[in-house]
């Protein structure tokens, strides 16, 4: 297989494991006005994810540093042409890191009600851009024959991106309800229970419209196996959500972002970045690619260290897998933080 | 302004707000591993309660230094997108590697050590901070090469078909001898800034607190030795660098005096001068004599280059236009102001910190208890001092470096985006540094309100090798 090749398959798992990680974290974000009624509560719900979310984030920054270093003409035409959508991104990110540290150094309730409100639009906006650029870089955007974007944002805010947004945000919220319904005990995890299918539905006709437009857009044969599968996951979720099996019902929301963003992936290639001015114009693995002393070097870090990285991570989920319901979250300790 | 100023600004403010939080992340991962390990070996609560206390501190730091990290990677490709172009197949791959390295690293066993009090056996517990840190150096390795690269780049080929930079050697890119000297005298500086950190807020505390006299008492010392030590490896390294800063860079050299004629033997390096805004022109100086010779070569009697041969140098080299327009003062030739003082404010700034820590120590000595308060205020303006000391110095080299984005390759203005407008330019100049300014505030006060507060009581931390309800409170809980 082509070093490159093999590059593209690298990055598109860097982003399947960011947004089947963060997705979750995201949907947590986003239910805690919903899914908590008291502060009790809404702490529940920001320790599910305490220990995690930032290492749920790093695979965000290694897709960006891989893309870098693999396809620079890639990184360069994106972020420097999705600008203002990236900078809302980083913006949200910022911010709502630093809600889940400061939230609970203060115990009144307006410094804590504001950071919540943080998490939340935090959550929400990155889960609605990222599927509004990953539609458009699907899709094919304006892109001339310097491999420069030519668009602006309102190019980027065309249907099927629009599409592609709700699709993001309605399957993570989703996935965060599995999540919490998994990993709570008391109220919280009925309540996410019940959400979860409900919103999974929607998500579930969300995704089968957009999924069948971008098929019919720039889809191969292989693309609509890994949609159908897709699909296939998130009803399974959404049905187990319904029965009461959590377990089986987050691996269901888990695989279908994961069969969602490898069925993206897997229509887009060879192209990296289709330009709609020109197919000429296009980005594709070749010619955005490094050269293959680069990739070889790289394969080399990959293959010793990925393994190593995959291992301690798992063993954080593990040492964490234990529900948390509001008795497990001590008092005392907070007026003194 | 246009697109290039704009975005050099944005790098300007974004990267010094970043660094005001890594070295402490640093060195403060290292100050808060070694006082659990203490604590592990010798029982004595003091340094548990130490530990949590400045833990509480440096999560605080750590969560703004993480988040504008994240900035910091993107900026590349949003302002900088001509460069990313040009330089992604070398400068790309530390990037990377960072990532899966480092930063990975970092967050997953912070995230460990701050919530597995009750879930992880105790030296488990502390290896997860030690862990963190080598996450930090490993992370200050990479960006490092990479930036070491862009002074002096080695390991790499032009290709004059696809007209980028491309890599042929990954082992002399990460050992670039730029890097060899950079990487310990920014790590060292990190030590240093931490330490200071460290000794402030415990003097401060020290001298309010009589109760825990003697356990703020170990704080200083251990932060005081460090900042010393640290200061130490921070000045031989510092002269290292200047050696192969004028080998590699002599006009950045040549720039941190402001020395426009060729010195032949015993150039003289100004302590101070008033001249001329842009530098040209002396009124009044205080100089030492041969002291710039000893400082770039190691001998009193060395040659040191001037601005005006090196330019005449360059301009044979690279062509009579160096690229970056507004230069205008002095092609391929940085701000001398900017540089001249820099440098000259890191250096002073190092000095008076490593002052303070050892008056600081001094007056602690022995079972000294003082108690005025001046000294803990002296004591809290040491690691303010040194974050200014760390930004002079990036300012220094980074400025020092212009006209060049990497140097001799591409100048800073062929690096920057070319499709990205002013509006868009503009708008994440402004939302960036209204969020950082108004982050600063929320964390400064943050801070000061748990230095304020102080260690807590020893709590014996619960035994997660004993019978355990699956009911009880987590230990700790966001």
């Amino acid at each position: 297989m082509e070093l490159t090749t093999i590059w593209f398959i690298v990055i598109a798992f860097l982003w399947i494991g960011y947004f089947a990680l963060e997705g979750f974290d995201f949907g947590v974000g986003i239910l805690l006005p919903v899914l908590a009624k008291n502060d009790k509560e809404r702490r529940v719900m920001i320790n599910t994810i305490g220990p995690l979310w930032d290492g749920n984030e790093v695979w965000l920054l290694v897709a960006g540093g891989a893309t870098f270093a693999a396809f620079p003409h890639w990184y360069a035409t994106l972020f420097s042409g999705f600008y203002l959508p990236l900078l809302l991104i980083l913006v949200a990110l910022i911010v709502r890191g630093v809600a889940f540290e400061y939230r609970h150094k203060r115990p009144e309730a307006k410094w804590q009600s504001r950071w919540d409100t943080a998490i939340t639009v935090g959550s929400a906006i990155p889960a609605l851009l990222w599927g509004v650029a990953f539609a458009n870089i699907v899709a094919g955007v304006p892109i001339d024959a310097d491999m420069e974007f030519t668009g602006s944002l309102l190019t980027l805010l065309n249907p099927i991106g629009l599409l592609g947004g709700l699709v993001t945000l309605s399957l993570f919220v989703t996935h965060g309800a599995t999540f919490i319904a998994l990993k709570t005990v008391g109220d919280i995890r009925v309540r996410a229970r019940a959400l979860a299918w409900r919103s999974g539905l929607v998500a579930a006709v969300l995704a089968v419209i957009f999924l069948v437009w971008l098929q019919v857009l720039t889809g191969s044969p292989a693309s609509a196996i890994v949609f159908v599968i897709a699909a296939l996951l998130l009803v399974l979720g959404v049905v187990m959500a319904y029965v009461g099996r959590e377990g089986i019902s987050f691996a269901g929301t888990f695989g279908a972002i994961v069969f969602a963003v490898a069925g993206m992936f897997v229509a887009l290639f060879p192209d990296v970045m289709p330009s709609s001015t020109n197919v000429a114009f296009s980005l594709t693995t070749t010619n955005a690619a490094a050269t293959s002393y680069t990739l070889t070097i790289m394969t080399w870090i990959a293959v010793v260290f990925t393994p190593i990285v995959l291992s301690y991570q798992a063993w954080t989920y593990w040492v964490f897998r234990k529900r948390i319901g509001t008795h497990h979250i001590p008092t005392a300790e907070l007026a003194s933080q | 302004m246009d697109v290039l100023d704009i975005a050099r600004i944005q790098f300007g403010v974004i990267t010094v707000y970043h660094y005001m939080f890594v070295p402490l992340t640093i060195g403060g991962t290292a100050l808060i591993a070694i006082m659990e390990t203490m604590w592990l070996r010798t029982k004595n609560p003091d340094y548990l309660r130490l530990t949590k206390f400045f833990g509480k501190l440096l999560l605080i730091n750590f969560a703004i230094g993480v988040v504008t990290g994240i900035v910091q990677e993107f900026q590349f490709g949003m302002n900088w997108s001509d460069y990313s172009r040009f330089v992604g197949d070398v400068f790309g791959a530390p990037l990377a590697a960072e990532g899966l390295l480092a930063f990975f690293l970092e967050s997953t066993f912070l995230g460990l050590w701050i919530f597995g009090w009750d879930k992880l056996p105790r030296g488990v517990h502390a290896a997860c901070m030690w862990i963190v840190h080598l996450g930090t150096l490993a992370s200050g390795w990479f960006i490092l090469a990479a930036n070491s690269w862009m002074q002096h780049p080695v390991g790499y080929r032009f290709n004059p078909e696809s007209g980028r930079a491309e890599m042929t050697d990954f082992a002399a890119v990460m050992f670039n001898k730029v890097q060899l000297v950079t990487f310990p005298h920014v790590i060292f500086a990190a030590y240093m800034t931490a330490g200071a950190a460290m000794v402030g807020v415990a003097v401060w505390l020290f001298i309010r607190r009589h109760d825990d006299r003697e356990m703020y008492r170990k704080a200083i010392r251990l932060g005081a030795v460090v900042t010393l030590v640290a200061g130490i490896g921070v000045g031989i390294t510092g002269d290292i660098q200047g050696k192969i800063m004028t080998e590699v860079q002599p006009m950045k050299m040549a720039a941190a005096e402001g020395l426009y004629e060729t010195s032949e033997k015993c150039a003289p390096f100004s302590l101070f001068t008033v001249g001329t805004p842009d530098g040209k022109e002396e009124k009044f100086a205080v100089t030492v004599p041969c002291l710039l010779s000893f400082l770039g070569t190691g001998s009193f009697d060395g040659r040191v280059e001037g601005i005006n041969d090196l330019r005449e140098q360059y301009e044979q080299t690279y062509g009579s236009d160096p690229g970056a327009s507004y230069y205008t003062a002095g092609e391929y030739t940085p701000i001398i102001p900017i540089t001249y003082w820099t440098f000259r404010f890191m250096i002073l700034m190092g000095l008076l910190a490593a002052a303070g820590a050892a008056l600081l120590l001094w007056v602690t000595r022995g079972g000294r208890t003082p108690t005025a308060r001046w000294l803990g205020t002296l004591g809290l303006s040491l690691p303010l001092i040194l974050i200014l000391g760390n930004s002079f110095g990036w300012i220094f080299t980074e400025m020092g470096r212009q006209p060049w984005a990497v140097f001799g390759l591409m100048t800073t203005d062929q690096a920057v985006s070319p499709g990205v407008s002013v509006f868009e330019a503009a708008t994440s100049l402004i939302v960036l540094t209204v969020i950082y300014a108004v982050l600063a505030v929320i964390e400064v006060g943050l801070l000061a309100r748990t230095i304020k507060a102080g260690a807590e009581p020893f709590v014996e931390p619960p035994d997660p090798g004993g019978e355990q309800s699956d009911d009880a409170p987590l230990a700790f809980a966001y």
